[in-house]
């Protein structure tokens, strides 16, 4: 059992990128972090939701929402972000930095970096149905 | 987010407040194209002094710019980089790509 829980779902569009990852930070500021830890929060989840948004539901018509769960137990927070978009057919090219599969609209590829350096740990569970990305960060 | 052009000495000034992230970047990228190409300046500056937050939208947006210049022999720079920002230029790489100042002044007198 976790100590507290939140689940947000939202659609897919990219104004939610922003309130994400505040209200991720809003619910880690529990754990009292230190200010670089919220900002490394906070970039990680713009991440995974802007991924979400951009590469998941990329050519998706109607209504397509993102969900966010975080949980936080003895002093760890976990993050799920979850889409139900085409998902990732190469998950470990997609992990290389640099990589990305537009770069005609100037991404930079370093979205799975980020993700990777700025928590302890990063999971990537993806298929034709959609991607879940895990992350976790120890609040010291 | 908002964004302010100044034009000094070849330089194009562009002081963003607010955060960069997909949903902004492409919006930075438009104004300051347009900017760009009504100006006579030959490079930019990226001012982040009020720059709160980034992620790799930024990234790309500034690596864009750079790529963009290095077709004319324009150049990019960026001044002000505060602490919410810095650990993603340097594991990004971007400060390597980017020469990165204090401010304008230290730019104009080394350039
Ligand atoms: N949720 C997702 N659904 C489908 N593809 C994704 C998703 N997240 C990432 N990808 C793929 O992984 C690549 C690398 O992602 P990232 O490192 O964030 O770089 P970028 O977003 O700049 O392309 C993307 O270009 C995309 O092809
Ligand atoms: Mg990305």
């Amino acid at each position: 059992m976790a100590d507290n829980q939140m689940t947000l779902t939202f659609l897919a569009i990219s104004e939610n990128q922003a309130f994400a990852r505040v209200a991720a930070a809003a619910f880690a500021s529990q754990l009292d972090p230190t200010v670089a830890e919220l900002t490394e929060i906070k970039t990680a989840v713009s991440e995974a939701v802007t991924n979400a948004i951009i590469h998941g539901y990329e050519g998706s018509e109607g209504d397509c929402f993102v969900t966010m769960n975080c949980s936080l137990l003895n002093r760890h927070i976990y993050i799920e972000i979850k889409d139900s978009g085409k998902g990732i057919p190469d998950i470990e090219q997609a992990l290389e930095p640099l990589y990305t599969s537009k770069p005609e609209e100037e991404r930079s590829g370093m979205g799975f970096t980020v993700m990777t350096e700025f928590m302890d740990d990063l999971q990537v569970e993806s298929s034709p149905e959609g991607t879940i990305i895990k992350m976790s960060k120890k609040i010291l | 987010m908002d964004i302010q052009f100044i034009e000094r000495n070849g330089n194009l000034v562009a002081k963003i407040r607010g955060e960069i992230d997909h949903h902004t970047a492409d919006k930075i990228r438009k104004s300051l194209e347009a900017k760009f190409a009504e100006s006579t300046a030959k490079n930019i500056i990226f001012d982040f002094a009020h720059v709160g937050f980034m992620d790799s939208s930024g990234i790309g947006m500034v690596i864009g710019r750079y790529k963009e210049l290095q077709k004319t022999g324009g150049r990019v720079f960026a001044i002000n980089i505060g602490p919410e920002i810095s650990r993603i230029f340097d594991i990004s790489g971007l400060r390597k790509i980017i020469p990165c100042f204090a401010g304008i002044d230290e730019i104009e007198s080394g350039v």
